[in-house]
């Protein structure tokens, strides 16, 4: 049997995510952020911003989150400023949900939508970049924000009647 | 670091004088109280006395008290147990088929309804004003010559909002239909009499006053038609086949004993912490009070923030040593906002950024300080890094 942490919510959590948790890193806004990336939905409950800051070579030198949201969506922000800081967007796009988890030595299940909501803040800050700085936007990226903007749709509307 | 337990509503540690109490039943007279020896008579002896002690708490008659294994079971043995047994007495032919509840009973109820629902029963769901009281306007309004049963809590486990039962025990009973109540968050803390009240049925639990978890009761009004959910044995009555946890039904009694004695000067004293605690939460910019200001369980405070999310407010208080709980959906397997601060008006974010304080018998005015030192700095660390700090600051 899998050991674990009783001092304090030792089976929902791992400790990396309760250390990440406790003492998170990069909190907080870029003023003159090269993009942002807004995700997720207050009505359910986690929302991500992301703060990017691009230099010239493309490298992200600089990267902030403010998150609403559960001990999980805090650590999901905070985990992925470290894996993205320093490195190129080309990289950073690389990131992937699972690297997230893994990173956080696992998450519960029904917590998995945070690894998901932190990699789409990436993906929607890079794209606010390369559209404030008008470049062309590759379609994979394209297609990415167009699937992020529509669940964001679907969320908001399932929720108009409450 | 010393913890502090504010999650009373949840549950309670088991007070030292009841598992003395109930010490003997686990280790001397383990008797089964069906059996004919001298160890099964001690042991049915301590059951009848119990009841009665029970059956004392409410105004209640000992052979109406019915123990079961959890409040859980006591409410779906309520509303299964009335609405089972008006079908099965109709043979087939037409029977009342509709039973009131109010929008924010307990998950029991709810769920309980729901499986009542797919099985020919229509169910009306009572609203509740904003400090989430039913009006019992409303219930009179609700009842048709369909209804058999009207069930409302007595007070909410979440707001700590008091019902009043008096007035719908009032109306069922001149409309000829079975009220019951979940009095499981007020059992032993408010005085309740079941005769004055009208209540045909009504939900207590153990684990909530200072009694062993997995025991609870059902109160059955003498003449109440209930069909059991549990067959076998015979026991309770006939209502509820197991065999009986008499060393849990002596420490429920024992419990029992100890609210009523210290009743009126505990809640004196809870309320008092509460009230110096929410004047202070409120403090706190932005923070409303969920529920209502003073027709509310002495041990119950519910507060919502702004712009930060519950189950980051528990953990963050749980590393500080203080256990509470929250109605944010992320708290729960299900990801919904709780429905009953969605009940009462709260949107969906507010709910999410709520936290629910319950004091209990061993809470200290030392504790509520170290509480209340310690929680504004929470919510402000939370919001810091929260993306609505800067419009919270604008208002």
């Amino acid at each position: 049997m899998k050991k674990n942490s009783a001092k304090t919510c030792g089976s929902l959590y791992t400790e990396k995510v309760m250390e990440t948790f406790k003492s998170p890193h990069n909190y907080g806004k870029i003023k003159d952020a090269s993009g942002i990336g807004k995700v997720g939905n207050i009505v359910c409950g986690d929302v991500m911003w992301l703060y990017i800051k691009v230099d010239k070579k493309e490298v992200i030198k600089d990267i902030k989150f403010e998150t609403f949201g559960c001990v999980a969506a805090i650590s999901t922000s905070s985990i992925i400023t470290d894996l993205v800081k320093g490195k190129t967007i080309k990289e950073a796009l690389k990131i992937t949900k699972d690297n997230v988890i893994e990173s956080l030595g696992g998450l519960p299940k029904i917590k998995y939508h945070c690894s998901v909501l932190a990699v789409d803040a990436l993906i929607e800050a890079v794209y606010d970049y390369y559209t404030k700085t008008k470049q062309v936007i590759p379609a994979d990226l394209q297609k990415k924000h167009y699937i992020i903007q529509k669940s964001k749709d679907v969320i908001e509307k399932r929720y108009e009647g409450l | 670091m010393k913890k502090i337990y504010l999650d009373y509503a949840s549950t309670t540690p088991v007070d030292k004088r009841v598992i003395k109490a109930m010490e003997p039943f686990l280790t001397k007279n383990y008797g089964n109280t069906m059996s004919l020896h001298s160890f099964g008579q001690e042991a049915k002896l301590a059951l009848e006395n119990s009841r009665q002690v029970l059956a004392d708490l409410i105004n209640a008659k000992p052979n109406e008290i019915i123990f079961t294994g959890s409040a859980t079971e006591s409410n779906n043995q309520a509303l299964k147990g009335v609405a089972l047994r008006e079908r099965s007495e109709s043979k087939g032919g037409q029977y009342k088929n509709h039973i009131i509840i109010s929008a924010i009973e307990h998950a029991c109820i709810m769920e309980s309804a729901k499986w009542l629902a797919k099985n020919g029963f229509e169910i009306t769901k009572l609203p509740v004003d904003k400090y989430g009281m039913v009006n019992p306007e409303d219930v009179k309004k609700a009842i048709t010559p369909k209804t058999i049963l009207v069930s409302v809590m007595h007070t909410s486990n979440e707001i700590g909002t008091i019902e009043p039962i008096a007035e719908i025990g009032k109306i069922c009973r001149e409309k000829g239909v079975y009220f019951h109540t979940d009095a499981v968050q007020s059992f032993g803390k408010i005085a309740i009499d079941v005769k004055k009240y009208n209540i045909d049925l009504l939900t207590g639990s153990a684990h909530k006053m200072y009694g062993p978890k997995g025991i609870a009761l059902l109160y059955v009004r003498e003449g109440v038609k209930i069909e059991p959910i549990l067959h076998g044995g015979g026991q309770e009555n006939g209502l509820r086949s197991s065999t009986v946890n008499v060393p849990a039904i002596v420490g429920f009694a024992k419990a029992a004993e100890l609210c009523k004695v210290e009743m009126k000067k505990e809640g004196a004293r809870q309320i008092k912490l509460r009230d110096k605690a929410i004047k202070e939460i409120l403090k706190i910019k932005g923070t409303r009070l969920n529920g209502h200001s003073e027709n509310r369980l002495p041990n119950n405070i519910n507060v919502s923030f702004p712009y930060i999310e519950g189950e980051s407010l528990i953990i963050r208080l749980d590393l500080e040593g203080i256990a509470c709980s929250t109605g944010s959906a992320c708290s729960s397997y299900k990801l919904e906002p709780s429905y009953v601060l969605l009940a009462i008006g709260l949107k969906p974010e507010e709910a999410h950024g709520s936290l629910r304080i319950s004091l209990g018998r061993f809470t200290t005015e030392k504790e509520i300080n170290h509480l209340l030192k310690v929680l504004p700095k929470i919510v402000k660390q939370l919001e810091l890094m929260s993306p609505f700090k800067k419009k919270y600051e604008k208002e």
